[in-house]
């Protein structure tokens, strides 16, 4: 497609997408968000890249294929649930981690699901892009 | 092959052989505890909320078998490290033998019903590992995957069983079961568990007419035959039986079912064994004659018939190891394994060999002072005890009897004693095998002999394995000289009979040869015709399902859904409740509206573009109403997910053909009346469902643990990623093979295009 005011917007529009589908897995867990509609985000982000400035430059910009990165959002899921394991607890028991925790507030929660919803979002980031790409690329 | 020989080879040959002495080693250190009534058991648990446990229990009878499976996996380790010496894949093969060994111990050990199913299992895949070693031949790979398939299948029948009596007798601890007499055989599923549990033992051990495999897996190399295929993985259906015993036996059924099937397989098989022309081939056939006999004597519940079992697994154990290693022998020293080729000679140039054989085909024909005669006494004897019908079954292992004795003649005296020369592969000279073939065969030709000079000796194995099957009974003593009875008569004319069939064995060959050429039941080529019957089968259906055409596709998806739904809503009368409309609010028609416009404009519309825009107006309309209901979550995804879908769905219809093609017509009020019927159907579900007062119960607890337990306000995504995390992983992961397996289709479709 060769729309000067699309490709020029798309560039803007990818990074805003980027961020807000991170915050949207980050705020996740309190908020209406969550890995999977943060990769949904993420990969509509590079769907409107891909469909703007073509494929071939879309796969540049990821820099790694996407199967790669649905694959390695699998590993870091299982990781999330395998951190438990060598705590000592069942498989994907939740385990957190509270920096800088004070009396009153509870610092920085760092936690393994945390971790397993960043592989949601990686698998289902690279799913979508994997098919999309694939499927533009045929056309 | 220089290197061979160095010290790292010799590494390479010992290294395997050591974990099987050490085992046995292990399992010997138990063995005053266990002579002296006592039992030990292992347990950690594993999957504790199903009742699964890794469980084990040294009694009498595991203690038997896997005192038999480490000894004589330490013999064929220690002679396949010589066997197979500079084989390309020696590494593997051991790799593979080990994991056999290991899974064999856990099966006769374990003391839960679903461990012992997965050890079960785990010998059946080894086992087609083994067997198709030499992957390269095509008959090996159709010996190893026959293998599977029937085991395999008999294993799921064994799975639903052990289930089975897990839920009638409330625990799956064999040890807890077992303790409960009757449980079992006075329930009314009794004859389900015990035809499930029968299927399982029966195809691990070859009986008729499941036997067929059994022949055919001596496609693996020799070691392998020796091990798996006389000593260890076919006994473990005969140990499922003497497992079993206290719970399952005792009843008619059981009686009948294990005679007759055992029986039979005992003659059919040593008429069959002396039909063969390769010595494998005999060795094979006795195999199947004597679990036919430990079956058959399993049946009762008889002192002196389960002694003979025990006694005669021992005797069996020993002897036929001994004899398939001798047989590689003379194949490593001929060339040839060929009954007519093998006509004598060779007993000057492989001494020991000789000798080994020898000693191992006389307790294998029944001859004093051998355990094998002690074995023969005991079974005349425990037929004679139990029988209701004690002339045919006498008649029955007399036959069987005397057919081994020829069969051991033909493997273990003609070859090396016989008058004639035999006919070598050409660069073959008749030479002794290195001593690591020789020691082991001879070893357990030995222990035969000990054995039989020193009957108490043997008690020590015996008798602990008879009180673990027969809880109240009491072994028979073993001894040598019984005085002059019934059974020594029957033992005698044995060793007419057996030398008759012997001297006439080339021209019983022949005839038999003759007869089968004409005989049209053929188990092995019927077993091909189910195979091909059940890919035909599926090659039908397949082309019926999955015609190539969308149309058809989606048609058959929805029919199948409507069948399903309507169906069971006709066939439990169920009709559609009366709802009053309520009062909606503006915006709730404005949704309305915009969702039923959408309907409209897909239906109707000839482009398919403007039905792709439909279709994303239905499901923004959709994801409005989730947001209307309060369910930010749902919403945001259905609406990202509408997002994609459309255009996805766009670049695939690129290469759609064009919507109005011949014939659509037709096919519009087939689709209309079946879009229709689904709609109705649904929404009619849908109204039922809100019939029935919502169960706030977990919804309650995820509000009340979300935050406290973990960390979170968001219910939806704690759920998902926390209280349900595996449940979320395994649909990751289904998403990733889905994105995988389309990405590779899609791909696959762009080659072919182009080339």
């Amino acid at each position: 497609m060769n729309s000067v005011i699309l490709m020029a917007g798309s560039r803007i529009l990818v990074a805003l997408l980027l961020v807000f589908s991170v915050f949207m897995l980050l705020r996740g867990h309190n908020e209406p968000g969550g890995g999977f509609i943060g990769g949904l985000i993420g990969a509509v982000g590079f769907v409107i890249y891909a469909i703007a400035c073509g494929t071939s430059s879309a796969r540049e910009a990821l820099r790694v294929p996407p199967e790669t990165v649905a694959a390695a959002g699998l590993g870091v899921a299982l990781l999330g649930g395998v951190w438990a394991a060598v705590d000592g607890d069942a498989f994907f028991t939740g385990q957190w981690l509270f920096l800088g925790a004070t009396e009153d507030s509870k610092g920085l929660p760092l936690s393994s699901v945390l971790v397993f919803d960043v592989g949601v979002y990686l698998v289902v980031f690279g799913s979508i892009l994997s098919l999309v790409f694939a499927l533009e690329e045929e056309v | 092959m220089a290197a061979a020989h160095g010290t790292d080879w010799r590494l390479r040959a010992f290294a395997p052989a050591v974990l099987p002495v050490v085992i046995f080693v292990w399992a010997a250190g138990h063995l005053p505890a266990v002579a002296a009534g006592g039992t030990v058991r292992l347990a950690w648990d594993w999957v504790p909320s199903l009742g699964v446990s890794l469980s084990f229990l040294i009694d009498g009878l595991s203690l038997t078998f896997a005192l038999l499976i480490s000894g004589i996996g330490a013999v064929v380790m220690l002679y396949s490290g010589q066997y197979l010496s500079g084989h390309e894949h020696y590494g593997r093969f051991m790799g593979y033998l080990t994991a056999f060994m290991l899974a064999m111990l856990g099966l006769v050990l374990a003391d839960n019903l679903i461990a012992l199913f997965v050890f079960w299992e785990l010998t059946t895949v080894t086992s087609y590992l083994l067997i198709g070693f030499g992957h390269a031949d095509a008959k090996s790979r159709r010996s190893a995957l026959q293998a599977l398939l029937v085991t395999g299948t008999g294993g799921l029948a064994l799975l639903a069983g052990f289930i089975l009596i897990g839920s009638v007798a409330g625990s799956f601890e064999l040890s807890e079961v077992l303790a409960q007499p009757g449980v079992l055989t006075d329930h009314p599923w009794y004859l389900a568990i015990l035809i499930l549990v029968l299927a399982g033992a029966f195809t691990k051990s070859a009986q008729f007419p499941l036997h067929f495999w059994l022949p055919n897996a001596m496609a693996a190399p020799t070691p392998v035959s020796a091990y798996l295929h006389s000593a260890t993985m076919v006994k473990g259906g005969v140990y499922l039986l003497a497992r079993m015993h206290p719970g399952l036996g005792g009843t008619e059924p059981w009686f009948w079912s294990l005679t007759v099937f055992g029986a039979f397989t005992a003659v059919f098989a040593s008429v069959l064994a002396l039909r063969q022309s390769d010595l494998k081939q005999v060795l094979a056939y006795t195999t199947l004659m004597a679990l036919g006999t430990l079956t058959l004597f399993l049946a009762s519940g008889v002192d002196v018939a389960i002694t003979a079992a025990v006694t005669f697994l021992i005797v069996h154990s020993l002897y036929k190891a001994c004899l398939f290693l001798a047989v590689g022998n003379i194949d490593h020293a001929t060339g040839t394994r060929e009954v007519s080729r093998l006509t004598g000679g060779l007993a000057r140039a492989m001494p020991v060999t000789t000798v080994a054989a020898g000693l191992a085909a006389l307790s294998m024909a029944g001859f004093p002072p051998f355990l094998g005669f002690i074995g023969k006494e005991l079974k005349y004897k425990g037929i004679l005890a139990v029988a209701s019908e004690p002339y045919v079954v006498v008649a029955a292992v007399l036959a069987a009897n005397a057919l081994m004795f020829a069969a051991a003649a033909v493997v273990a005296f003609r070859p090396f004693w016989g008058r004639g020369t035999p006919e070598l592969e050409p660069g073959a000279t008749p030479h002794e095998a290195p001593w690591p073939m020789w020691i082991g065969p001879a070893a357990l030709a030995l222990l035969g002999v000990v054995f039989g000079l020193m009957p108490d000796l043997a008690a020590v194995l015996v008798d602990p394995a008879v009180v673990a099957i027969l809880p109240a009974g009491t072994p028979y003593e073993l001894k040598l000289w019984h005085g002059v009875n019934v059974p020594l008569l029957l033992s005698i004319a044995t060793f007419v009979l057996g030398l008759g069939l012997y001297l006439a064995s080339d021209r019983l060959r022949a005839g038999l040869a003759a007869i089968e050429a004409r005989n049209p039941v053929h188990f092995d080529r019927g077993w091909d015709r189910v195979l091909d019957g059940v890919k035909a089968f599926a090659g039908w259906q397949t082309r019926l399902v999955q015609s190539g055409e969308l149309r058809v596709y989606l048609r058959l998806t929805f029919a199948t859904f409507l069948a399903a739904l309507g169906g069971t809503m006709l066939a439990r009368g169920i009709g559609v409740p009366a709802v009053a409309l309520p009062q909606l609010l503006a915006k709730e028609w404005a949704v309305i509206v915009l969702i039923v416009a959408g309907t409209a404009l897909v239906v109707l519309t000839r482009s398919r573009v403007a039905a792709i825009a439909g279709l994303g107006v239905v499901g923004i309309g959709v994801a409005l109403v989730f947001i209307i209901y309060g369910a930010p979550d749902v919403a945001i995804t259905q609406l990202l997910v509408e997002t994609l879908v459309v255009v996805l769905v766009a670049v695939v219809l690129l290469r759609m053909p064009r919507l109005y093609s011949e014939g659509r017509v037709i096919h519009r009020p087939v689709d209309a009346v079946l879009a229709v019927a689904i709609g109705g159907a649904t929404t009619a579900v849908l109204l039922l469902v809100l019939e029935v007062p919502l169960d706030r119960r977990l919804t309650t607890w995820f509000e009340e643990t979300s935050w406290p337990e973990a960390f979170g306000r968001n219910i939806v995504n704690v759920i998902l990623v926390d209280f349900r995390a595996l449940d979320t992983f395994g649909e990751i992961a289904v998403v990733l093979i889905a994105a995988l397996s389309a990405f590779v289709l899609i791909k696959g479709i762009r080659r072919e295009g182009r080339e």
